[in-house]
């Protein structure tokens, strides 16, 4: 994965720029020291590194319009930061970059139950906004795996999904408000705590532009009651077509479970070996979860059930506990976990027509064997969102690029069968070259020049989402 | 004009040489009148592909919104997001079609729960104002490839470029459906009930309050579950509710959906966005009669023609459209509400790059 050099113009200017921050910062919120700067040198793709020029923390609206006016006035590129846990390289930086990290604003700034909204400062984490409203019988829907870390401003950049947007919908479904700051310093407030924006859907276009457009520094978000319950089914099929078409019956029977989760025999087995949650020996395996009163759980269920049973599973378990509730996620919960104990892997994230399914896990099979390295596959089958973990060697010469060509192929799979690159990761710089095989040059150039309204000398997150070269006149500019 | 493919209307814009009046179906009449060629989309249609399975639908933009209605139904699914037929509100003929759906962004009630139609559109397909075929999203329902351009060309009503092709997620059709109704409540005592009505894990799926003051909250689900939830609803709620069932309800809902009040009725009619709890504080800022939906989320004001009642609302937290009223004050009185300048910078900003010769439904959003 290319990065573009570091411009030695931005770089002289160094003394002179952290000099100018100096006088808009606290002390605390202008990092210089080299080994306080490594900490910010990657984010959760952690293959590639890259120490910034300097990263600045700032504590308020105010001071981000601060930083970025100065940097706009600099012409020195701006790299936003949430938490740090893209897995596509989203906040990677460029040593001519200045990150800017939002971890210190972490503010509530404001919950209304009657309304149903919360407004942040975006550096609070994804699970500490639920935890804000959870005691009054509220949450907050989009939950990425990553949630107890994750901030709400990478999850915005992102449109971040998880397990449960079959029902709730992702990022951009609970959004109604940010707080905008643009590369000039100009602040603008898009939506509120209204359902609907006036003229252009602004917000829309914000949400899931990977910090390319402004920074959002505080954030209107939508919460909903908390369901009287929840319990899943776990079903073990002995192939993989058979627990696809149980996934379309299932749909088309008109239950709407709020996840359905898919494993494959690799994945089941590390699963269980690592969490001992007691998962059947099989091919493929569903965990399907419904919501509501008990009544209304065992009626789902045993509509979901009676659906399974035409499909003759191996194992057909539905929870009579909350402790076997615990059991049957424990197992997929830890699934990343367990592949991270017994190999360096790589986790894909594209997203193909559900009809799909049966015919691009075989491929992903065979292409496997062709590149020698062993891939599990896990993910919301509900929805389409693949997550194939490609396991490799970090310390053997050559599998990294091994797996990453072969993360390539599947992902150019996923696109051939009608799907996309990313369900909810983002493209980042890891799928940025692949950006090509999903679009056409005015694809992409419709997309960039959203960009060039916003953010007019491409100094925001420049090097991502977009190939190098499709960007590159752009971004010399 | 009337092209018959995307490539008939990609030559079609490119060498337009004035303004062109992009039109689905035209019976979503809304904002500044526009004086220019005709083109009609209606010959771009069909439903290209339909999955039950996968609960994804592709259709031409000019489809008849009528014909994917026909085709979910009979596979027991839906478009989740209720969108609004302004026919009868707008006193106009025509076919409804699915890119002017989504050009107006119509949601109806069932917004509150399911989103809006923005929420629900997953790809689409357009002719910028250069004549460029550009493509965003797809047909899978997870997807951050890239910018979201499929939610700015919701609701940009065909000022950012004319669609050609738009893909849906779609919902089940639940079993039932059933509402609760009361006696005629002040707004103030009915926002507060909607709320905390949507507040409950029941699942409303419809929050409003009619023309005539009486709050209606629907439920939908198996037929046990809304009995179930009906029931519990009742109870958390207290007071006394009629009980609507089957088709009564889904006709309330579609009466609520349409704006049916003030069907036929003399006087302009603006659509206003605000947040519930200063929905009150709108109404009596209004003074003329008000349908809410979304749980005071959504105003719909009946007043008298030509009246500036934006002016008269002063300043609050959200927006007003003008949605009928005479050419007349449609020419005077911006339709859409006007930005903040810094917003409205980026409004004409990306009007400049995706319309750049002004030919698509120039200044109909103002």
């Amino acid at each position: 994965m290319d990065m573009p050099a570091a411009n030695p113009a931005t770089l002289a200017k160094r003394d002179r720029v952290l000099a100018r921050l100096a006088e808009v910062l606290p002390e605390q919120a202008l990092i210089r020291d080299e080994a306080e700067r490594r900490a910010y040198e990657c984010d959760a793709l952690t293959a590639y590194t890259c120490l910034p020029m300097a990263v600045v923390l700032p504590g308020t609206t105010a001071e981000v319009a601060a930083v970025l006016r100065i940097c706009h006035e600099e012409r020195v590129p701006i790299v936003p930061r949430g938490a740090g846990t893209s897995l596509a390289g989203g906040s990677l930086a460029t040593e001519d970059a200045i990150i800017l990290g939002v971890a210190r604003m972490r503010d509530v700034l404001e919950v209304d139950h009657a309304d149903r909204i919360i407004r942040v400062q975006t550096g609070i984490t994804n699970l500490a906004v639920t935890g804000e409203v959870e005691s009054d019988g509220f949450f907050y829907a989009p939950d990425p795996s990553s949630q107890l870390a994750c901030a709400i401003a990478g999850n915005i950049a992102m449109n971040s999904g998880g397990a449960h947007c079959l029902k709730y919908g992702v990022t951009t479904n609970n959004l109604l408000g940010v707080t905008l700051v643009q590369m000039d310093g100009t602040v603008i407030e898009l939506g509120g705590a209204h359902m609907d924006a006036a003229g252009y859907d602004l917000l829309g276009l914000v949400c899931g532009s990977e910090g390319q457009l402004g920074v959002v520094t505080e954030a209107t978000l939508r919460i909903l009651p908390k369901p009287e319950g929840a319990r899943p089914v776990l079903m073990g099929f002995d192939s993989s077509e058979v627990a696809g078409a149980c996934v379309s019956d299932i749909i088309k029977a008109g239950v709407l479970p709020v996840a359905i989760e898919f494993m494959d025999r690799p994945c089941i087995r590390a699963c269980e070996d690592f969490a001992k949650a007691g998962y059947p020996d099989c091919e493929a395996l569903l965990i399907v979860e419904v919501e509501g009163s008990q009544d209304e759980i065992d009626e789902q269920l045993g509509l979901i059930t009676q659906i399974a049973r035409r499909h003759n599973p191996v194992e057909l378990r539905e929870s009579q506990s909350e402790e076997e509730s615990k059991r049957i996620w424990l197992g997929r919960k830890s699934a990343f976990g367990a592949m991270g104990s017994i190999n360096d892997y790589m986790c894909l994230d594209g997203t193909i027509p559900v009809s799909s399914l049966p015919f691009v896990l075989r491929r992903i099979g065979e292409m496997s064997q062709e590149f020698g390295l062993d891939v599990a596959n896990v993910f919301h089958a509900g929805d389409g969102n693949m997550h194939p973990l490609i396991l490799f060697d970090a310390n053997k010469p050559g599998d990294l690029e091994l797996c990453e060509a072969f993360g390539a192929e599947i992902l150019k799979l996923c696109v051939e069968a009608g799907g996309c690159l990313t369900g909810e990761h983002g493209v980042g710089i890891e799928k940025r070259d692949l950006m090509s095989v999903q679009f056409a040059p005015e694809d992409l150039e419709a997309q960039m020049r959203i960009k060039d309204v916003f953010d007019p000398h491409w100094l925001l997150n420049p090097a991502k989402v977009f190939p190098l070269e499709a960007s590159a006149t752009r971004r010399a500019a | 004009m009337r092209p018959a493919s995307e490539e008939e209307l990609s030559g079609m814009v490119r060498a337009a040489r004035g303004p062109l009046v992009v039109r689905g179906g035209g019976t979503r009449s809304v904002g500044r009148p526009v004086a220019g060629e005709m083109l009609e989309t209606g010959d771009l249609s069909g439903i290209r592909l339909y999955e039950p399975g996968a609960l994804t639908l592709v259709a031409g933009a000019g489809t008849a919104l009528a014909e994917v209605e026909a085709a979910l139904a009979a596979e027991g699914q839906r478009l989740p997001f209720e969108p609004m037929d302004m026919r009868a509100l707008l006193g106009i003929e025509g076919v409804p079609t699915v890119g002017g759906m989504v050009s107006a962004n119509a949601s109806g009630p069932r917004r509150v729960q399911a989103g809006a139609c923005r929420d629900s559109l997953i790809g689409v397909r357009f002719v910028d104002g250069t004549g460029t075929i550009v493509k965003n999203g797809g047909r899978v329902m997870k997807n951050v490839t890239g910018y979201d351009l499929v939610k700015l060309m919701a609701g940009a009503w065909g000022t950012l470029g004319v669609l050609s092709e738009c893909s849906f997620k779609l919902l089940p059709v639940p079993e039932a459906q059933a509402s609760l109704r009361s006696a005629a409540m002040a707004p103030q005592e009915a926002v507060a009930m909607m709320s905390r009505a949507l507040g409950t894990p029941y699942e409303v799926n419809g929050a409003a309050r009619d023309a005539e003051g009486r709050v209606a909250l629907r439920i939908e689900g198996f037929d046990a579950q809304v009995r179930y939830r009906l029931a519990a609803l009742e109870e958390a709620l207290g007071g006394d509710w009629e009980r609507v069932e089957g088709a009564a309800s889904a006709e309330l809902w579609q009466g609520i959906r349409d704006v049916t009040a003030f069907a036929g009725h003399a006087g302009d009619v603006w659509r206003i966005s605000v947040r519930p709890s200063d929905a009150p504080e709108i109404v009596a800022r209004a003074d003329c009669p008000v349908v809410m939906d979304w749980g005071g989320g959504l105003l719909w004001a009946c007043c008298d023609p030509g009246r500036d009642l934006r002016a008269d609302l002063g300043a609050f937290r959200g927006h007003a459209t003008l949605i009928r009223g005479s050419e007349a004050t449609r020419a005077a009185l911006p339709a859409f509400q006007p930005e903040p300048a810094p917003v409205a910078a980026l409004s004409a900003g990306l009007r400049a790059k995706f319309d750049p010769r002004g030919v698509l439904n120039p200044g109909l959003m103002g």
